[in-house]
């Protein structure tokens, strides 16, 4: 075989490139059901608000309106939430946000559905909005009145506006920060971002002869679809098959639920197919983004630099609903010490509800925040010892045996090697260049971070078809990123096959093992996981059949390119996969399907390390790692800085198809400098000001640098597939840190505030010469 | 409807009769009516450049664009370009380069793409990121594509 021997490390171009190139990938707006009617959304215009009463006649009686469904339709009892219940698939009795689904239309065009949409009429009683969590800790008015009542997967803490808090702690902090020569103490503060996939949210939602729901949608995992639509409807999840399209992109906007229950409950009631696919605006209002914190840190040092003592604490807007929030607060909490040797640290923070967007899921879930903080610090702390942030970060950083906080065991650690090789690449020593020009200030800007890849279930089924090809199912999305290839590859690689001959199922809740998502950079090294124990049970079979055919024993094989499996050092005495499967189907043993499931099962606390409260992942880890220097130059005049030039070195474990991993290292740094630069939901009161691609600018290839330099590292983790860890996140973590301290470094002005738009920039530098 | 237009115009090369609304957009008209779901809804506002397509061999905004405006013109949508030589690199340079992930942008890139490189066959980096500028990627980053971009002009223009 040519080139097929090892398809793990090779630059395989996706496995769906081409129907994706010719147009052909169908994402959720492209789908069409026999008399599909088109489903649309009243929102709410009030931030807060009791709902005495509807009238919906007006919109049932306009011409081609076959639905509507409120928040009456849906029982009081069912409530979706991936850690706290507490949200209806409509509106239920109150309004919490502007923008919240209220009522929705299902008609024979999207234009009349639209327009029912509108002639809904809502008895609304306003009520006091709070839109900061300060405001919301101090009022007696609720967001929602039975907090305490709601189903928690954990020990959430939740009261009044408080909807949960988490903290940990290693050491003595108090002790830790008497032994400290010096300390900072730091006040941090970051903005909402929109995810912007480019596809915006929608699903479609049949009803079949037997009164099953079938639904496709956009979305990071069926799984996860199929149980919150189970949860909002009160149905069993054996009444719903959830499929999925093409994704368009998701970045944890679509993890947890949008209108997949909503065009479910129109399907249901129109007994017609539904689909609903929301604007831009509406993706924007409706959905969910990025959480804002506000952090304050506090790290104790001693003169020749090593940490001794750290204090984070930070505050989350949770927005209306919980969603993924509680696990961002505790995500963000774990990383705030972040991958640095401190004896003595505490992590905490209170997550409240307000009356705006529930935040949640997006890519980096925390820890871009709290790395801001942490990093940025870092070179404050630098500065003041005098020394080489990076020098000051090497001292510190964790290696080895050393373990993350909470205890969590790390069986790889590249995090040093990341760090010297985007120093040595930058030619970190020598500087930025000079500016590009009279009136321009410019400097290289440093940050790393360590983000997980491990958490809950997973599965992988190998089946070995009637002609020997080989068919992967494992539930999982591929969501742009590439899983479908890169697990591919892996069965590929396990059963030596060439990719091309590796066929990979669309995700099924009917016939796929479970897998929780695509999210949380976890499908490389968990689903990967999967797909080398089922390959591995496929191969003892298909050995089992070979040595029965050849008539030798089974530990006297071995699998060889091509699809055969051929006596050790004999290779030309082979039975090939056509042979054997032909045997399984007809004569011996049966059919051969190969599967393994796993969670991911080391403890996140070690309880004779360190101490949690409103632990909500009890079992996360793995951690990849990354470090970045970037080459920024600042408009003196403008205030405008530009990223010209950029280094991101990620501890990946093992890159199993480097062209993606690239992908990944590429598209986070795209991401973050959004993050960093100008992206920002700014809110008018109680409405969002930017909802739209006009108002709201996400990266172009203006202001994307073309010198973005991936560094793969690869520190082979023992409990990974081939070595592989995640890079979805780890990516972007940083990057705004590693701006901002750019910026520090060219305009002498620290930025404690995200984004760093051309005006706090020119303002920092104004005040700063006075 | 009796507001309807007559609007007579030819899609990927073929003749095409459409009774649409004065305000239908073209993008409306080839995902709706035609079934052409090559070009995407990103935006509807003519910022994101994935409903790219052309009108005459000039790359437009779909969703920008009223099919009513169309009256005898020739709109090709990616579906139709396949047999383009231009097209054809391009697909294959970004297939190879991994100019694309989630792939939603991409049919408005390739568009994009040999529109510019009809007017600058052999264009350098800072010129493709102009050229490119209005079809965001929320992906890749870019660099990809650019590369995809420059290798696909390499092979046209040796």
């Amino acid at each position: 075989m040519n080139g097929v021997s090892d398809p793990v490390g090779r630059r395989v171009s996706l496995v769906d490139a081409r129907e994706k190139v010719e147009g052909r990938a169908q994402y959720i707006a492209d789908l069409y059901r026999p008399r599909m009617l088109h489903g649309a959304i009243l929102a709410s215009p009030y931030p807060h608000a009791r709902i005495r009463s509807y009238d919906v006649a007006q919109a049932l009686a306009m011409p081609g309106v076959h639905a509507v469904v409120t928040g009456d339709d849906f029982a009081p009892a069912n409530r979706m939430g991936a850690f706290i219940k507490d949200e209806h698939a409509l509106a239920k009795d109150k309004v919490r946000y502007v923008g919240e689904p209220v009522a929705a239309v299902a008609a024979e065009t999207e234009a009349i559905a639209r327009a029912a949409a509108q002639a809904i009429s809502v008895d609304y009683e306003e009520l006091p909005a709070l839109l900061s969590p300060e405001e919301a800790l101090a009022s007696n008015v609720l967001v929602h009145e039975h907090v305490e009542e709601y189903f928690k997967i954990f020990d959430a803490g939740s009261s009044g506006n408080l909807c949960s808090r988490t903290e940990f702690s290693e050491g003595d902090i108090d002790k830790g920060f008497q032994e400290a020569d010096l300390v900072f103490e730091h006040r941090f503060e970051t903005q909402a971002q929109a995810h912007v996939a480019l596809e915006p949210c929608g699903a479609l939602a049949e009803v079949d002869a037997q009164g099953r729901l079938t639904l496709w949608s956009a979305n990071q995992g069926v799984f996860r679809v199929q149980a919150c639509v189970s949860e909002a409807l009160g149905l069993p999840m054996t009444r719903i098959r959830c499929l999925t399209p093409k994704i368009g992109g998701a970045f944890g906007n679509k993890m947890e639920p949008h209108v997949q229950p909503i065009a479910a409950a129109l399907a249901l009631k129109a007994k017609r197919a539904v689909k609903i696919i929301l604007t831009r605006e509406e993706d924007f209002e409706m959905v969910r983004a990025r959480h804002p914190f506000k952090i304050r840190i506090k790290t104790g040092v001693r003169r020749d630099g090593t940490f001794v003592a750290r204090e984070v604490e930070v505050l989350l807007d949770c927005g209306a609903y919980a969603d993924d929030s509680p696990g961002v607060l505790g995500f963000g909490l774990l990383c705030a010490r972040g991958p640095y040797r401190i004896p003595n640290v505490r992590c905490h923070g209170k997550l409240v509800y307000t009356n705006k967007l529930r935040f949640g899921a997006y890519r980096g879930f925390g820890n871009p925040q709290v790395s801001f903080a942490g990093e940025s610090q870092i070179d404050e702390i630098a500065e003041q010892l005098g020394m080489d942030p990076i020098a000051l970060r090497l001292k510190n950083i964790i290696r080895d045996d050393d373990r993350w906080l909470g205890g969590q065991v790390l069986l790889s650690n590249g995090l040093k090697e990341c760090v010297e090789r985007a120093r040595d690449a930058s030619a970190w020593a020598a500087g930025a260049p000079e500016p590009s020009g009279p009136g321009k200030k410019r400097a290289l800007g440093f940050a790393l971070c360590g983000q997980q890849s491990g958490l809950l279930g997973t599965g992988a089924i190998i089946r070995v078809l009637e002609d020997g090809s080989v068919l992967l199912n494992v539930g999982a999305n591929d969501i742009g990123q590439g899983s479908d290839t890169v697990l591919s590859q892996m069965c590929a690689a396990s059963l030596k096959v060439p990719v091309e001959q590796v066929a990979f199922v669309s995700p099924d809740t009917d016939g796929s093992p479970f897998n929780w998502g695509t999210t949380a950079s976890r499908l490389t090294f968990m689903t990967g996981r999967s797909v080398v124990g089922a390959a591995a049970e496929v191969e003892k079979k298909l050995k089992q059949h070979a040595a029965e055919m050849l008539e030798c024993a089974a530990d006297d094989l071995e699998l060889v390119d091509g699809g055969a499996v051929a006596v050790k050092g004999v290779p030309e005495k082979k039975i090939g996969f056509f042979e054997i499967a032909k045997r399984s189907h007809w004569m011996v043993g049966g059919p051969i399907i190969g599967s393994h499931t796993w969670v991911y099962d080391r403890p996140t606390l070690d309880p004779k390390r360190a101490a949690a409260i409103g632990l909500p992942f009890p079992r996360i880890g793995a951690y990849s790692f990354s470090a970045m220097v970037v080459d920024v130059e600042v408009d003196e005049v403008t205030g405008s800085a530009s990223v010209k030039r950029a280094w991101s070195a990620c501890d990946v474990g093992r890159a199993i198809n480097p062209m993606l991993v690239e992908g990944q290292i590429e598209g986070g740094f795209a991401q973050g400098l959004g993050y960093a630069l100008f992206e920002e939901m700014v809110w008018d009161g109680a409405r969002l000001a930017n909802p739209t691609l006009m108002d709201y600018k996400i990266p172009t290839t203006r202001e994307v640098p073309y010198e973005l330099y991936p560094i793969i590292v690869e520190s082979h983790d023992k409990d990974g597939p081939f070595g592989a860890k995640g890079v979805g996140e780890v990516c972007l973590s940083p990057v705004a840190a590693a701006i901002g301290n750019a910026i520090k470094r060219a305009t002498r002005v620290r930025h404690f505030k995200l984004p760093f738009t051309a005006e706090r920039i020119l303002r920092g530098m104004l005040a700063s010469e006075k | 409807m009796s507001d309807a237009l007559h609007v007579q115009l030819e899609v990927n090369g073929s003749a095409v009769t459409l009774d649409v609304a004065l305000t239908e957009t073209l993008l409306t008209s080839l995902r709706d009516r035609l079934q052409l779901t090559g070009a995407k809804r990103g935006c509807n506002q003519g910022v994101c450049g994935a409903c790219t397509v052309t009108i005459d061999g000039v790359p437009v905004r779909a969703c920008l664009s009223l099919t009513a405006a169309c009256e005898g013109q020739a709109v090709q949508t990616i579906e139709g370009a396949g047999g383009d030589p231009a097209i054809a690199a391009l697909q294959q340079a970004f297939i190879e380069e991994g100019g694309l992930q989630c792939g939603f942008c991409t049919p408005g890139q390739l568009i994009a793409a040999r529109a510019l490189l009809e007017q600058n066959a052999r264009p350098t980096i800072e010129q493709v990121q102009e050229g490119m500028s209005g079809n965001l990627c929320r992906c890749t980053g870019y660099h990809k594509i650019i590369d995809a971009i420059r290798k696909a002009a390499q092979r046209l223009h040796p």
